[in-house]
């Protein structure tokens, strides 16, 4: 078992969510990670304290490099290192650069993966998450990219390092796209969406931007990620980064606040696998109280100033 | 830009009807429900056919690849202002590699500018055709694209990140896969539907492209299976009381 884990970084650590890869990783035997990106030498002392890892190579770079340029590179990685796995989490960059290399090596990715069952069989969903299908990838050399909300970041332990080693990056492909400007999300120092612990998401019945924006008092006092159902960010109540659902971000909090979102199948894609979820509608009949553990039937700004109070009143627990 | 566009256009089946697993959990109960083109699909549809509008394209096609019954989503791709369509007919549905090879195929044949496609189909959610069918090409990519600006020689392409979004200068040709944001497709009038009759529709096999006979799926599906149910929860009486059941119950506060 030859097992490359593929962690994107960003300012000197690993992207956030990028560490769920490792976690997924950690049945598959021993790995060699391959950090990349903005700050990834920095980052590569905490990746070389996980467990099982092996090998911590080192693709500094003042970017992502990117897909057009990366894929023939680490395909060909993967054959020099007679790789049989290559993993990343379900983010932006792996995955358009994952499929990419699959395709370079002739062989299919196995994308958003919930569980692994054992070296060549995984699980995934399909349908906005109606089924869990089991695939057997009989091939040498197995693409995952696996879903962040399904997989636990390991944690450092005491251990001798792994050895560190700096690779080159790969030569300038003319034929790609180039970055021309990076829009980021506001710095509001909000919590970021995967990994959080708790998640208040609002939807279409937040009614405007300025009443999504009513939900953030809540998200700041319960130390809480702000999600949005599409129905939000279409209405551009809210960016679109913050969308959960089949077409957003997969999350699976302890404790899940849907507000003012009736539960639509795409949205519950996105969602259902959170401990915890609390439902405000003000329509009874809405399916989100098919799904949720606690409902209220209630006006959303009626509720919102007692569950901030009240949360505000809450004893530490003990 | 006086550019020449290939739309890619899936058969899914309907994002709104709810699937079902066999009985014996070998795969998914299919037969019989309802199809449409994929959401996503329609929005690179919709795109191609405004840049068309706007005057920065010359010829819209649209190609499908997958059994005889994908000729419906080419219609609606063709009522929505597409002027041609091929479909390269197979006996199944194709997997993303498969469907990847048959596209260059059609790529290379058509010699379009621009690729466009929805970013994931919202049946198998794979997400990998518009990478495979670039990577197979050697031709640039841009992923999740929430706007497309024709300029000189080049696209400016911005596309959803994790965490905000980047705008790209994209050479052509080149793959670009929509995402929702893209725009809202129209819907396609009655009038328009009945023009889209009148269109030409080409089938071709996989020999007529130098295509080898399709090979098995390399996904090798074992099982499938519902996901975990979750309860019916509670209603509470106010927020004093959610409050109180996520504490002491739930014990998530």
């Amino acid at each position: 078992m030859s097992v490359l884990v593929l962690v994107p970084c960003d300012d000197g650590r690993p992207a956030d969510g990028a560490l769920a890869a490792l976690g997924a990783a950690q049945a598959l035997g021993p790995l060699q990670v391959l950090a990349c990106g903005p700050g990834a030498a920095a980052a590569a002392a905490g990746l070389a304290l996980l467990p099982q890892v092996q090998r911590v190579l080192v693709l500094e770079a003042p970017a992502l490099p990117r897909a057009e340029a990366m894929a023939p590179w680490l395909a060909q990685q993967c054959a020099a290192r007679g790789c049989t796995h290559l993993v990343a989490t379900a983010l932006a960059w792996p995955r358009a650069l994952l499929p990419r290399t699959a395709a370079l090596l002739d062989l299919m990715a196995v994308t958003e993966v919930v569980k692994i069952v054992d070296a060549d069989t995984f699980v995934r969903p399909v349908h906005a998450g109606a089924a869990l299908t089991t695939l057997r990838v009989p091939d040498a050399l197995r693409i995952l990219t696996v879903r962040a909300s399904a997989f636990e970041p390991p944690q450092p332990q005491v251990r001798e390092p792994a050895p560190v080693e700096a690779v080159a990056p790969p030569p300038a492909e003319s034929r790609s796209a180039s970055a021309l400007q990076r829009q980021l999300p506001q710095a509001d120092g909000s919590v970021a969406l995967i990994g959080a612990r708790v998640v208040v998401s609002g939807g279409r019945g937040t009614g405007s931007a300025a009443g999504f924006d009513q939900l953030r008092p809540l998200a700041q006092a319960l130390g809480a990620a702000v999600g949005a159902s599409r129905a939000a960010v279409d209405a551009g109540y809210a960016p679109a980064d913050r969308q959960v659902g089949q077409t957003g971000k997969s999350v699976a909090p302890e404790l899940y606040f849907a507000l003012g979102i009736s539960g639509a199948v795409q949205h519950w894609a996105g969602m259902k696998d959170s401990k915890v979820i609390v439902a405000v509608n003000k329509d009874p009949e809405a399916p989100i109280f098919q799904f949720a553990d606690y409902g209220l039937v209630a006006d959303l700004f009626e509720v919102l100033p007692a569950l901030q109070s009240g949360i505000a009143a809450l004893p530490p627990r003990s | 830009m006086n550019l020449k566009i290939l739309v890619c256009a899936k058969r899914v089946i309907d994002p709104n009807v709810k699937v079902h697993v066999r009985a014996d959990g070998s795969g998914l109960q299919l037969d019989g429900l309802r199809t449409t083109l994929n959401p996503f699909d329609e929005v690179a549809v919709e795109e191609a056919v405004r840049l068309r509008e706007a005057g920065h394209a010359a010829e819209v096609v649209v190609a499908s690849v997958g059994p005889a019954a994908c000729r419906e989503v080419l219609r609606t791709a063709l009522a929505m202002g597409a002027e041609r369509a091929l479909l390269l007919e197979l006996p199944h549905e194709p997997e993303p590699l498969a469907a990847a090879k048959c596209l260059a195929a059609l790529v290379r044949r058509e010699n379009p500018d621009l690729v466009l496609m929805g970013k994931q189909s919202t049946d198998h959610d794979h997400g990998q055709t518009p990478a495979m069918l670039a990577a197979l090409l050697g031709w640039p990519q841009a992923l999740q694209a929430s706007k497309l600006e024709p300029g000189d020689g080049a696209l400016r392409v911005t596309c959803e990140l994790d965490q905000g979004s980047e705008t790209v200068e994209l050479p052509l040709p080149a793959v670009v896969s929509a995402d929702l944001r893209l725009n809202e497709p129209r819907y396609a009038a009655l009038p328009a539907v009945m023009k889209a009759k009148k269109k030409p529709l080409e089938l071709l096999q996989p020999q007529d492209l130098g295509l080898p006979a399709p090979a098995p799926a390399r996904l090798h599906l074992q099982r499938a299976e519902l996901p975990a149910a979750r309860g019916g929860g509670r209603v509470l009486a106010d927020a004093a009381g959610l409050l109180a059941a996520l504490r002491d119950e739930a014990r998530v506060l």
